[in-house]
């Protein structure tokens, strides 16, 4: 089997975990309890209920509202907010660049400095810059979001009045929502890269390598590395996925306005067009970050190109 | 061949540094290389032999130290080892594929050895290098390997990359630690030959690092003997091997089993056997894959039988993946299978009830390879070896079932105290014991050994099988014994089945079997294993191409015809089967040629 089935094969299975999301989250929103009454209030009459039904196709058998909101989704219809009657895809779509401006420079900083601590710990090992490293990661990524978020406010807004303590108004605002989502994530990657670094030194190749004459550095950069980046790659591919989800708590402490302070405006709200579409959004990054872990995968380690055969 | 020392230690240690203390691995040991030599280093695990040569390159790690006098081509060697590594002195290893990066192909891998020892070439020489010198250690194809990654090469053609890597930084010295430890015996004697020419053609020195003195007195030039750290004895090949002055190495050699001379008397066998075998069939159907062509089943054992009396020892031997274990597993009742009968003691174990299996399963017990690995490590030695009695609800009240345990374990040679041990306390031959205690306490009337002594030292390994052989005589045990150990099944078994692909090939009494090998397999298996006599390195050897087919592509005729000298035309269309042959009843084989059908 070549690489490009492999690859075919994985766009496959993504895209059937999109469809199972998408009709998932049918179901989820179907039986959360009649929107109906959650929108016009437990006093609302037969009349008025019947006719949101019918307004919004409730009133349909469930396949055929099935059918219909998948043929929407589709087109790219993902229903009207109900609040305002704009496209929810327009809500949303208007939020989004600051929350990928967020999370982008988020990853950055956990890459940035994840990767050379976890290297740099695994290559010290058991001295004092290992322990150090160990224990800031723990500490990186057991500090809840919000405690860090109020703690930075609590320094650099009220006590030290260096920073906004929220909104997007000007440049520098992004500095501490930035450093709170980064904080866990790179203490993640720090231990990752240092035990899959670890575990690459200790492979025999790493010896016999060196007995062939070529020196340490260049062991560790073109052999130990390219053999660590595989489980690193996963690993980063998951938080890849959990960034948007992740960025609720923090876009809504620093008032950052992003979807994940709009996801929680919006279930308060009970905007459930845009929750939909906030649900399907986040899903999708899931998968797709997976994906991208998986044609990674293909691309860094030659065995997954052809898997072994299984035994029956 | 020069006179002048390549390599030179003096008094040599080195120590290591565990959280536990210091441990000396080599205690000032001298040891000299000549240039064009191969230097047999010879001892059994833990005696130093890696280390040593760890220590000349330099790779002990951060926690060995090494203390003495380390020369190479006269100048001292020290904290600048590094330079030498490649260049002067090359290494490989015992593990082939591990030794080789997985991500890498093998051409990147070359060139990179190349670019860093032999910086004159251009990136089309380098290239050109590179497939020559695959070339060179005897790889078909090498345009083809230089594109593909380890793990898509066998383990022999691994450890052939792994020489051409050293050659390509054109080394003076090579250190092999135990480089075909990890082969099936007819890939071991290719690499071995390749050794020997690749010294004959440059003049390059080796230290052949080994645990097997029969490689020794067929490929070394002098020989060390190493042990607890020291070098106990040193001296050219014949004068080892025809007068060892020192104690320890006429232990190991006395140890070792050897083809020429037959230990086991065949008793007069009891004509209802105990085990009786027909036609059994597994085949490994891989599961089918959506968007995936279906793959053929592998084929691990395809139409074996045999059959084994009480009292009497069957072995089967043959390479790894000819289907041996397979057959173990399936014969224990640990694996089922696709077709074929297994009768013991006259009943069917497929239409056996569940009772019945039962009950044959306390009469027919497997002891594995690896104690390690096939004893709890959580539990200690004397619950697992009462397990057993607990499954089958035997053994009376909780002190009688004490005292079964204690009477197992002393029958095996062990004390009392090893009850209460867990197996990491206790050393592997002991280990070993513990299994098959383990395995003889419900008091079984037959034993299926797969490879029980593939995992210990020489000595060890002899006392187990004297163990073994004592434990027959005293209970009329059957054994099927599994192996890949020619020399050691020759001495122990009463008859020998030869499995290739599946299929067993060639079943004689040892003595026939080693006199008068039918099958050419079994001819080229007996020729490829090296036997520990210096005096027989002239005779002629059969070396076989290639090695073993995928069984999942068995060819029609005979499987072997590939890789037969012999083949005629009909090897092609028919399928050979086991028969007798003209001169002996009891010697079977399946060839057209030896069977004179052709």
């Amino acid at each position: 089997m070549d690489a490009g089935s492999v690859i075919l094969r994985k766009c496959l299975r993504a895209l059937l975990t999109l469809w199972i999301v998408v009709s998932l989250t049918f179901v989820v929103l179907r039986s959360a309890g009649d929107p109906a009454i959650v929108i016009l209030g437990s006093d609302a009459t037969p009349a008025m209920i019947d006719a949101f039904h019918h307004q919004w196709g409730l009133d349909q058998p469930l396949p055929i509202q099935y059918v219909v909101y998948f043929a929407h989704i589709l087109h790219g219809d993902f229903g009207s907010s109900f609040l305002d009657s704009r496209p929810a895809l327009t809500v949303v779509a208007e939020r989004i660049p600051r929350t990928l401006q967020l999370s982008g420079l988020g990853l950055l900083l956990m890459l940035c400095i994840g990767i050379p601590a976890g290297v740099a710990a695994a290559l010290n090992r058991g001295r004092a810059l290992d322990r150090v490293i160990v224990a800031a990661s723990v500490m990186g990524h057991s500090v809840p979001s919000f405690f860090l978020a109020i703690l930075l406010i609590l320094l650099f807004s009220v006590r030290w009045r260096l920073l906004p303590s929220g909104g997007a108004e000007a440049a520098h605002t992004i500095i501490m929502p930035a450093i709170t989502i980064a904080a866990g994530g790179t203490g993640v990657i720090a231990r990752f890269t240092r035990a899959a670094m670890l575990d690459a030194l200790r492979q025999p190749f790493v010896r016999a390598v060196q007995a062939r004459g070529v020196g340490w550095p260049r062991v560790i950069r073109g052999h130990v590395m390219p053999n660590a980046a595989i489980p690193t790659v996963t690993m980063i591919g998951f938080l890849l996925g959990g960034l948007v989800a992740g960025a609720v708590i923090t876009e809504t402490v620093f008032a950052w306005p992003g979807i994940g302070w709009l996801i929680v405006t919006s279930v308060a709200r009970r905007d459930l067009a845009v929750v939909q579409c906030i649900v399907l959004l986040v899903a999708s990054t899931m998968v797709l970050a997976n994906l991208i872990v998986d044609l990674l995968y293909v691309w860094l380690d030659p065995r997954m190109r052809a898997p072994a055969p299984e035994d029956a | 061949m020069s006179e002048a020392a390549l390599l030179e230690l003096r008094d040599l240690s080195v120590r290591f540094h565990t959280p536990e203390g210091v441990v000396e691995a080599v205690s000032g040991i001298d040891l000299t290389v000549r240039a064009g030599e191969i230097l047999g280093l010879v001892g059994e695990s833990g005696s130093g032999k890696s280390a040593t040569c760890l220590a000349v390159m330099g790779l002990l790690g951060p926690r060995g130290e090494t203390t003495g006098e380390l020369r190479f081509q006269g100048r001292l060697i020290g904290a600048d080892a590094a330079r030498l590594r490649g260049h002067g002195i090359g290494m490989i290893f015992q593990e082939p594929r591990a030794s080789l990066n997985p991500v890498f192909t093998i051409g990147h891998q070359l060139r990179e050895v190349l670019a860093l020892h032999r910086p004159d070439l251009t990136a089309s020489a380098a290239a050109d290098e590179a497939s020559a010198l695959l070339h060179r250690v005897g790889l078909p194809a090498p345009e083809r390997q230089l594109r593909a990654y380890p793990h898509e090469i066998s383990g022999g053609m691994a450890q052939r990359v792994a020489i051409a890597l050293a050659l390509a930084a054109q080394p003076r010295l090579l250190l092999a630690d135990e480089p075909t430890t990890a082969l099936d015996v007819t890939v071991q004697a290719q690499v071995l030959e390749l050794l020997l020419r690749l010294r004959d053609e440059t003049e390059l020195a080796i230290v052949l690092v080994t645990h097997d003195l029969g490689i020794v007195a067929r490929y070394a030039d002098r020989v060390s003997v190493m042990r607890a750290g020291k070098v106990v004895e040193q001296a050219s090949v014949q004068t080892l091997f025809a007068q060892p002055t020192h104690t320890y190495t006429r232990q190991l050699l006395d140890a070792l089993p050897r083809m020429t001379e037959r230990v086991a008397q065949v008793e007069a066998v009891p004509a209802t056997p105990l085990l009786r075998v027909s036609g059994l069939t597994r085949h490994f159907v891989p599961r089918r894959r959506p968007f995936r062509r279906a793959t053929p089943p592998l084929r691990a054992v395809d139409g074996v039988s045999f059959d084994i009396a009480a009292g009497e020892t069957l072995a089967l031997v043959g390479e790894s993946g000819c289907g041996k274990s397979t057959t173990a597993l399936m014969v224990a009742g640990l694996l089922g299978h696709t077709a074929g009968r297994i009768e013991f003691a006259g009943r069917d174990l497929a239409t056996s009830s569940e009772t019945q299996r039962r009950a044959l399963r306390r009469e027919l017990q497997i002891v594995l390879q690896d104690p390690g690995e096939a004893l709890d490590p959580r539990l200690s030695c004397g619950t697992q070896v009462t397990e057993p009695l607990l499954i089958h609800r035997t053994g009376g009240n909780r002190q009688q079932r004490r005292e079964t345990v204690r009477a197992t374990l002393r029958s095996v040679g062990l004390d009392d105290w090893v009850i209460d041990r867990r197996p990491h306390e206790i050393s592997g031959g002991q280990r070993q014991r513990v299994a098959l205690a383990r395995a003889l306490v419900l008091q079984p009337r037959m034993l299926v050994l797969d490879e029980p002594t593939s995992a210990l030292d020489v000595s060890i390994q002899a006392q187990v099988i004297d163990l073994l052989s004592r434990l027959q005589r005293e209970r009329g045990l059957a054994y099927l014994f599994i192996s890949h150990d020619l020399r050691l099944v020759l001495r122990i078994a009463h008859r020998v089945a030869v499995v290739y692909l599946g299929r067993i090939v060639e079943l004689a009494e040892p003595a026939q079997l080693f006199a008068m090998p039918r099958h050419p397999y079994t001819k080229a298996l007996l020729s490829a294993v090296p036997e520990p006599d210096p005096a027989q390195r002239g005779h002629q050897r059969i070396l076989l191409p290639g090695e073993p087919p995928n069984p999942t592509a068995v060819a029609a005729g005979c499987r072997f015809r590939q890789r037969c000298a012999l083949a005629l035309p009909i090897c092609a269309q028919v399928d050979p089967t086991l028969g007798q042959t003209s001169h002996d009843q009891a010697h079977q084989v399946a060839c057209h040629v030896a069977q004179g059908t052709a």
